[in-house]
């Protein structure tokens, strides 16, 4: 009896750690966050060609922008919270990152996750409100629903509505390869950490 | 006694049900608090009624195994730890095979081994599963509380700190029944639950000791 409960307990106990260890993957990730971060980090994805429409209307495929580094974050121009850091902070980027932005080795992109609202004159005005340098930051809304979906799939967007007109979204800055692959997500508050990610593997 | 059980087990059916029929998994999960203490609690009552649907020959098989209750508990504690995570909450919104994965799990490995470990648990391991069930309350309440970020992708700031302080009450509350139980309360110190098994057949004193939780 005591046996068997005790030979019982023993097979719980280590499908039980298994099942915890598989579901944070190695009790690393407790969050959808921080799992998605190491997924990205661990199995680098290829991002779709999605279509894009950029500030000045312009038509963009996301194949275009190949070659070169990217620093991409997903924004809502309405937002009066988060979305206002994130722009200051692209800009002053362009800043830091002027000179392998004039050589193309980097480019900066803000994508927007509510395309409705945001036309191309509403991320224009969203640039130039956070004082855009003129060089190297672009800013565009997915083309079509499809679009959206891909990139929300891929990148991991969760935009939730605040219940006040808004979103509350996971803001991250991401960043691509110039294979077009999706290798790292880093904090959307900390843009040192991901101009220093790069500038680490330029090829100088 | 037999239609008795019967009727409960109907009534975990029923009740599972009802739970997992849309609209009603979205309303359940659109706050954090809901899901936490309302949709997944209600899926582990109902899958703790169903198990009166298990044959009483397959119960006192499965007694065999779980002297004490403790495996019961064990594997409860495994499944609740796993559903507690901020990561498979998000996951059961996002994702519908998630979503399948709780409402077959919370009942079949958390309500329903509970119901039939609860009888054979001796005090000292009712003792330790309440105790730690408060400090479970106290510490994803602290944690809530105290977490300056959002855990969840899918859910508010404001509901995670909202979910904070119901845990925090609830906490209190156990606290305060258990101590009324301890104080007051008629339980049998010694010995495990009704000695055959069988939740029918539940000695007076095994009543007492059920009604001491």
């Amino acid at each position: 009896m005591r046996l068997r409960a005790l030979l019982a307990s023993l097979a719980i106990l280590a499908a039980g750690l298994a099942v915890l260890s598989y579901a944070t993957d190695g009790f690393r990730a407790f969050t959808t966050e921080t799992a998605r971060r190491i997924e990205v980090r661990e199995h680098p994805r290829l991002v779709p060609d999605v279509l894009l429409q950029t500030a000045n209307a312009q038509p963009l495929q996301f194949r275009a922008l190949r070659g070169r580094w990217l620093l991409v974050d997903f924004i809502y121009t309405r937002c009066p919270t988060l979305c206002t850091a994130q722009g200051s902070e692209f800009a002053r980027l362009q800043d830091r990152l002027a000179k392998p932005i004039a050589r193309k080795q980097i480019t900066l992109l803000s994508i927007s996750f509510d395309p409705d609202n945001d036309a191309p004159a509403r991320l224009a005005d969203y640039q130039q409100r956070f004082g855009d340098r003129g060089a190297g930051w672009i800013a565009a809304r997915p083309a079509d629903a499809a679009s959206l979906a891909q990139l929300s799939r891929v990148f991991g967007v969760t935009a939730v509505p605040d219940g006040m007109g808004g979103f509350v979204h996971n803001a991250a800055i991401a960043v691509i390869d110039p294979g077009g692959h999706l290798v790292a997500i880093l904090d959307w508050d900390d843009p040192g950490a991901a101009a220093a990610y790069v500038e680490a593997r330029l090829v100088s | 006694m037999i239609s008795s059980r019967r009727v409960l087990a109907l009534s975990g059916a029923v009740l599972w049900l009802a739970l997992v029929v849309p609209p009603v998994p979205q309303i359940l999960q659109s706050t954090m608090t809901l899901q936490m203490l309302v949709q997944i609690p209600l899926l582990a009552a109902a899958g703790w009624f169903a198990s009166y649907a298990v044959p009483r020959h397959v119960e006192e098989a499965l007694a065999r195994w779980n002297g004490e209750g403790i495996a019961g508990l064990l594997l409860a504690t495994f499944a609740a730890a796993v559903w507690m995570l901020p990561r498979m909450m998000d996951a059961s919104v996002d994702d519908f095979h998630f979503a399948l994965a709780k409402f077959a799990s919370v009942p079949l490995l958390i309500g329903a081994p509970l119901a039939l470990s609860w009888p054979r648990m001796g005090f000292v391991v009712r003792g330790v599963f309440l105790l730690e069930s408060i400090a479970t309350a106290f510490r994803m309440g602290w944690l809530y509380l105290a977490s300056p970020e959002r855990l969840c992708s899918n859910y508010l700031w404001n509901d995670q700190q909202q979910l904070g302080r119901y845990l925090i009450a609830l906490g209190v509350v156990m606290c305060l029944v258990v101590m009324w139980k301890l104080i007051w309360g008629r339980m049998r110190i010694s010995g495990t639950g009704s000695g055959n098994g069988s939740r029918n057949a539940v000695s007076p004193s095994a009543r007492r000791a059920c009604a001491a939780g």
